[in-house]
């Protein structure tokens, strides 16, 4: 059998559904499981990162408990997609503890980072905290510039480290032995996770509280993932300026990187309270309860970071700027060292997923 | 005593569905009464994947036209003639409008399901499975305003001259009460469940049927119709039943245990033999007929017996082959005689013919001199691990029934209409399946009378109250 629980317990369900096949038009992970007739801890994590969680084949399995034969795909897909967080986690040791208690260390990260750019910015000069500044460059009288950019692209390449290491282990146990994805399957996949394809129940919506479908889940998540984009291009736009133009944050509010992150910013508040509302509302029969603290720091962050970007936009010509810059850099490094060990992960992973399935659908087509 | 509802129907099913909500459509106040939970609510259907639909032309989902002769002629073979020629033709030019209409109620369709029977042209799938259609179903009537109860159990029927009064109701919490309608329709399914009615048929072979659906079918208002003065149709012992797994649950095992295999091997019963030709004719034209085929044999248990080269040639099963690197050894492990399995398997080696296999026509591997015959699909069953799977009869559903006419109304053992009684699904199968089974049928059967029982119902209601 399997490496763990919930691998054996995914092998028994994915051996029930390819007997019966009722649900393969209602997302890609019954096709892709049609494709094979027994399952290795590679075909489970694969199918597992697949699956959007929409909840159709639950509501619409007629083996669902009570029934004895006990499918409950969408929890059980939903516990071997966290652990295979940790399966693939680089360096391997730090994913259990953040898959327990990831809503504290996220928030602890955010505060210690606060707490040391202030006690930085007041170690130099104690006016400079609370003091109002304005123009060109005022933001790094708290914090120069390089070292503002130097400690967080130290986080960011870091993450993007671990997460590369993390992915090429994922490929290497999904993807068949070539194991080079092509141009056509990577678009394909960036299609079919830009428009969230597979979280619509079929066609319909997701199920949440109950047998009742809603496209609710998908509009908040392309707020949180659009606004998450937009803020991260408004960044771009700003480091550009900063050492293509020589222009210094922050900038008026008609500006692009200004504009980016309003935008974003805003997507950045009401889609996770959003996600975070559906959470707390859906069936519990579909949630893997065991994983709330991942998932709620993921959540909590992302609108941490909304919130007090937005909040350092609009009193960011008052004494409160020093402080709510701090929050908001604390903020965003706990969201870039968390990434590679949190629920941020689910995106890569169920992009690579993506990618593997386009591949398969091609080579079944051309064969 | 409540208040008095327009129609009433009990069952919770296609066919009830469709019978309410056309009900509603027509102006009804309707009531439906489920005897089982929520969970197990729409008894067979649950259990469905398509419908059998004439249609003209090419759709989205379906390969190629399926006029409404070709369906009366299948209709015909299947059942070798036992039907009613007036009602089921009606019924298959309606076929072809339900195709909308159910999509209009919120059905969907899919195309056929990849690697099951060859059923493209002919029949409809429902996305997401018979489940699915239903909670689509019962989502429509409730935004209507058809209202539905749940573990609602109808004890009695007060029925005087043909005529519907009012029905009696447990439940769960409020007891027993009495429900007043001015029709009825009765969609509540066949007697499949009720192993001690089989029994009366079967004798004690019943006892080792297993039952594809619900535990709830139980025929509970067929039994009450029929005592009421209603005419019956059908014969008592027909059934639609294929072979299953013998190792599947007594109940609600549902399609995961069904069994495709017999055209790549040999089917043997309890002491080895085989007793029929497994290459007749193409599976999704002869499945129906094993359930009655191992239904005769002793101890109603039978063995698909294959080798390790056809494993991949049928889709995957819900539970493992028996396996065995000889045949003796697989015998013993069936607990069947070795020495008889061995000389049943060799006779049948030798008597394989050499020729061009091909399962999706009637190819001309054939036997020579072995009785019975395998007439296409022989191959000799050489190449260890020797395979097999236990079967027994699964019972889908029963086809006695209540006669009705084309307006879905039940006919009275005098021979005159029922003022306001109506019946559609399998309580009323009957009249259409004498005999025999074409996948998907059973659904058209619920849809197109389901849907004009809650029409007619509502018109009799309508015509009461004005």
């Amino acid at each position: 059998m399997h490496g763990t629980r919930i691998l054996d317990e995914a092998d028994r369900l994915m051996t029930v559904c390819n007997s019966c096949r009722y649900c393969e038009g209602l997302c890609a992970v019954f096709p892709a499981m049609e494709m094979r007739r027994a399952f290795s801890d590679g075909d489970l994590n694969y199918l597992a990162n697949l699956c959007h969680s929409c909840g159709a084949c639950y509501v619409d399995c007629q083996f669902s408990p009570p029934h004895e034969f006990n499918v409950n795909v969408p929890k059980t897909l939903s516990v071997a997609r966290a652990e295979s967080y940790a399966a693939y986690a680089w360096p391997r040791a730090l994913s259990g503890t953040f898959a327990r208690n990831g809503l504290v260390i996220s928030i602890i990260a955010a505060l210690s980072m606060a707490a040391f750019i202030l006690g930085f910015a007041a170690l130099n000069d104690h006016s400079v905290l609370f003091g109002v500044h304005t123009g060109p460059g005022a933001f790094y009288e708290l914090m120069p510039h390089n070292a503002m950019a130097a400690l967080f692209s130290a986080a960011l390449l870091y993450a993007i480290l671990a997460l590369v290491m993390s992915v090429r282990a994922f490929w290497r146990d999904i993807g068949d032995p070539i194991g080079r994805a092509d141009c056509g399957s990577i678009f394909q996949a960036m299609r079919d996770a830009g428009e969230l394809r597979y979280l619509h129940g079929g066609g319909v919506g997701c199920y949440n509280e109950d047998d009742r479908p809603t496209d609710r889940r998908k509009l908040y998540h392309h707020l949180t993932f659009y606004g998450f984009l937009l803020c991260f291009a408004a960044t771009s736009v700003a480091t550009l300026y900063h050492y293509l133009l020589g222009r210094e944050a922050p900038y008026p509010w008609w500006d692009l990187p200004v504009v980016l992150g309003t935008l974003g910013g805003i997507g950045l508040i009401v889609g996770p309270v959003g996600l975070f509302v559906a959470k707390m509302q859906r069936d519990p029969e579909l949630l893997d309860e065991g994983r709330y603290g991942m998932d709620l720091g993921f959540i909590a962050m992302l609108f941490l970071t909304g919130l007090t970007g937005m909040a350092l936009l609009i009193l960011r010509e008052t004494a409160a700027m020093g402080p709510l810059l701090a929050l908001h850099l604390g903020a965003v490094f706990a969201l870039f060292i968390t990434m590679p060990y949190g629920k941020f992960v689910h995106g890569i992973y169920r992009f690579v997923a993506l990618v593997r399935y386009a591949q398969e659908r091609r080579g079944e087509a051309g064969s | 005593m409540g208040r008095k509802y327009d129609v009433l129907v009990i069952g919770g099913g296609n066919a009830a569905l469709c019978a309410a909500i056309s009900a509603r459509r027509s102006g009804a106040s309707v009531l439906v009464l489920e005897g089982a939970p929520k969970f197990y609510r729409g008894g067979n259907t649950r259990h469905t994947r398509n419908m059998r639909c004439a249609h003209d032309a090419a759709t989205e989902i379906l390969t190629g036209p399926y006029t409404e002769e070709e369906f009366w002629e299948d209709l015909l073979r299947v059942t070798g003639g036992q039907t009613d020629e007036e009602l089921a033709r009606h019924m298959i030019r309606e076929s072809k409008d339900i195709l909308n209409w159910i999509v209009e109620q919120g059905v969907r369709w899919q195309p056929s399901l990849g690697g099951t029977l060859s059923l493209g042209r002919t029949n409809s799938f429902f996305l997401g499975g018979g489940r699915a259609m239903l909670n689509a179903l019962y989502l429509t009537a409730e935004q209507l305003g058809v209202e539905v109860e749940y573990d609602a159990e109808v004890t009695d029927l007060v029925i005087e001259d043909g005529m519907f009064l009012a029905a009696r109701v447990k439940r769960s919490i409020n007891g027993e009460t009495e429900i007043r309608a001015t029709s009825l329709v009765a969609a509540a399914g066949g007697f499949e469940a009720n192993i001690e009615w089989l029994k009366q048929y079967w004798g004690e072979a019943a006892d080792n049927f297993l039952i594809r659906g619900t535990p709830y079918n139980r025929g509970s208002i067929l039994k009450m119709l029929l005592a009421r003065g209603v005419q019956e149709v059908g014969d008592p012992k027909q059934c639609h039943a294929v072979a299953i797994d013998a190792r599947a649950p007594k109940f609600d095992g549902g399609i995961i245990t069904r069994h495709d295999s017999v055209v790549f091997g040999i089917v043997v019963n309890k002491h080895a033999q085989r007793f029929y030709d497994e290459g007749e004719d193409i599976w999704p034209k002869r499945y129906a007929i094993w359930g009655r085929l191992v239904a005769a044999q002793p101890d109603q248990i039978a063995y698909i017996i294959f080798d390790s080269t056809v494993v991949t040639s049928f889709m995957p099963t819900l539970f493992p082959p028996i396996a065995g690197q000889t045949v003796a050894e697989l015998a013993s492990k069936l607990e069947l005689d070795p020495a008889a399995l061995e000389k049943t398997v060799t006779e049948f080696n030798a008597a394989v013919r050499p020729g061009t296999f091909d399962h999706t026509i009637l190819d001309d591997c054939r036997t020579e001199g072995v009785t019975p015959p395998k007439t296409h699909w022989a191959r000799r069953i050489e190449t260890p691990p020797f395979l097999a799977y236990p079967v027994r009869p699964g019972i889908t559903f029963t086809y006695l029934g209540t006669r009705v006419t084309k307006e879905a109304r039940m006919l009275m053992q005098d021979g005159k209409p029922s003022a306001n009684m109506f019946a559609a699904g399998e309580i009323m199968a009957g009249n259409v399946l004498g005999k025999g089974y074409a996948a998907g049928i059973g659904m058209t059967i619920g849809s197109v009378f389901g849907r004009i029982a809650g029409r007619e119902a509502a018109k009799h209601a309508r015509n009461q109250n004005s």
